[in-house]
């Protein structure tokens, strides 16, 4: 294990497929409590990257640590200190809310007494005792992306990635799900999110914009907007990455 | 004659009401958004429309017609992109094209008119022989809706057609739809993204299975009754815990640049700095801004759970 003080320290990584470069000698470091936007267009390189910090993907060449792991050497360690909320979620809806957090209670590893405990401060935590042995089909959406923000929680990773959180959802419902994120972060999580979805990109502390590769702005999101001369992120986003084409 | 005119729809499924009761017309030319979060009832209404799906109550009439009983005549007419549309992934862009020509039995010599203008719209042309699995999600996304528009539709339905993908082609997407509803095609479409809404020429906003409005953009920006504050700060959820609660502010919720507060007692900018003051809540700015399609919606959703809140007592 290495400490550079970073839970995501990347130097001059790169991933070639072929002769086709999906990441070209990107650089950045995240803070511990940091939430950290990964922005950019379809096919600019977000995926490849994050396969890469997950364990998933070998990087050609290039520095990478991750929660002070090597993503070269210590894939297996990187994927239990870290979580993964996918889009749209990934619960088993026939399995009660219980079974839930019991079944990934145990994809991560934990022991029985290790399950019992974390289930309790869980329904606790998500205030849902009332519900704990319904269909986790029943729940309405905005409680289900709370679960599954949990269950991603439930090995005490001190990262956790998160895919388009809240698209979908209503808005008060995401709203209670970035005031989670904001108690998350306060206690020392860090927070990595990509998403599509700019309004989404503006709760975030600090921004990266992808193109062809390569991290072409990271900074705040007021900064950003200063900087375009924009009101939106949307507008921000837009002059980056056509900034080439025009 | 206006192409679709729904009246009082509604759906169940089990014990599930999905859309309690529904109208709404769509006119020529027209971009009708239908707005709202998953589960909020959009695509059941596209459905019934679309004729997959029977509705429990109401009307639904597309071109003059009855969708109960003219199955043949809405697809025949109608151009539909669900959610989960499927290209044929080992064809190329044209031959997908091509495909959806002779299904809808277009001629060759119209099917070639047809797609230059369409690649002229999604910018496909330098990719017709790439496979349809090696596009990207945009662009994907475009071709879907080419391969819709080969049989030249007049009014298509459109649900969800941006999901996940990236904000410059989901603005293409829409420069697309604009210049089709230009045309005299008119367009329905449902999203879950807000900025897509004020690009719609009328739209509906929907919450488990109501519209809390239905009107033009503008007119619904201007809707909001109090002015509207930013409160810019390093804190923002901090500072919603102190704030949100307070009954100075009818309404207070936080966004990404900040927290909006509602003034409803005209305290002004002053005022509120001086409340803010004595919360000791901290703060970069206070500003009075406009109100956007989400103030709008977080509003009528509020006030929906507080009228109906007042039925249950």
């Amino acid at each position: 294990m290495t400490n550079s003080g970073y839970t995501v320290h990347v130097e001059n990584l790169t991933r070639m497929f072929g002769t086709f470069k999906a990441v070209d000698n990107v650089s950045f470091q995240v803070k511990p409590g940091e939430i950290f936007g990964f922005l950019g267009a379809n096919g600019a390189g977000k995926t490849t990257t994050i396969r890469m910090l997950c364990g998933l993907l070998l990087p050609t060449s290039g520095k990478a640590i991750v929660a002070g792991y090597d993503v070269y050497k210590d894939t297996e360690a990187i994927k239990r200190h870290i979580g993964y909320m996918a889009q749209r979620f990934s619960l088993y809806e026939d399995l009660t809310v219980r079974e839930n957090i019991e079944f990934y209670g145990g994809v991560y590893g934990l022991n029985r007494k290790q399950i019992k405990t974390k289930t309790a401060e869980l329904l606790d935590y998500l205030k849902l005792w009332e519900h704990a042995d319904k269909l986790t089909a029943s729940l309405p959406l905005g409680w289900k992306q709370r679960m599954a923000l949990s269950t991603a929680l439930l090995h005490n990773p001190d990262l956790i990635f998160l895919d388009e959180p809240t698209s979908g959802v209503d808005p008060e419902s995401r709203r209670n799900f970035w005031m989670l994120i904001y108690e998350l972060s306060e206690q020392g999580k860090t927070i990595f999110v990509t998403t599509h979805f700019m309004d989404e990109a503006e709760y975030c502390h600090r921004l990266s914009i992808m193109r062809d590769g390569k991290i072409v702005e990271l900074d705040k999101p007021q900064s950003l907007k200063q900087k375009y001369k924009a009101d939106t992120m949307q507008d921000v986003f837009m002059k980056v990455v056509q900034k080439v084409e025009a | 004659m206006i192409p679709i005119v729904i009246n009082n729809l509604k759906k169940s499924y089990g014990a599930v009401q999905a859309v309690k009761g529904v109208s709404f017309e769509v006119e020529v030319g027209e971009v009708f958004g239908l707005i709202g979060p998953d589960g909020a009832g959009k695509t059941t209404i596209i459905r019934t429309l679309v004729s997959l799906l029977d509705p429990d109550e109401g009307e639904i009439i597309f071109m003059g017609k009855n969708v109960i009983g003219n199955t043949k005549f809405v697809r025949s007419n109608i151009g539909y992109m669900p959610q989960r549309f499927s290209l044929y992934r080992d064809l190329t862009v044209e031959e997908n094209l091509r495909f959806f020509g002779d299904l809808f039995k277009v001629s060759t010599d119209v099917q070639d008119k047809l797609m230059k203008k369409l690649y002229a719209f999604s910018k496909l042309a330098p990719f017709k022989n790439r496979r349809a699995e090696a596009l990207s999600g945009g662009m994907k996304q475009k071709l879907a809706l080419s391969c819709m528009l080969m049989h030249q539709p007049k009014v298509i339905v459109l649900d969800e057609p941006t999901f996940g993908v990236d904000p410059v082609s989901r603005s293409e997407f829409w420069d697309i739809l604009k210049s089709l509803a230009h045309e005299g095609t008119s367009v329905l479409v449902s999203t879950a993204y807000m900025d897509e809404a004020e690009l719609c020429d009328k739209i509906a906003l929907m919450f488990q299975g109501n519209f809390l409005a239905l009107d033009k953009p503008d007119k619904l920006l201007q809707s909001y009754e109090f002015p509207l504050y930013l409160i810019e700060t390093d804190q923002v959820h901090t500072a919603y815990n102190k704030l949100y609660k307070l009954e100075e502010f009818s309404d207070c919720n936080l966004f990404g640049n900040g927290l909006h507060v509602s003034d409803k007692n005209n305290y002004g900018e002053a005022g509120i700095k001086g409340i803010l003051d004595k919360k000791q809540v901290e703060y970069k700015s206070v500003h009075r801004i406009e109100a956007d399609l989400e103030d709008i919606f977080l509003k009528l959703i509020k006030d929906g759970s507080e009228t109906s809140g007042r039925e249950q007592r």
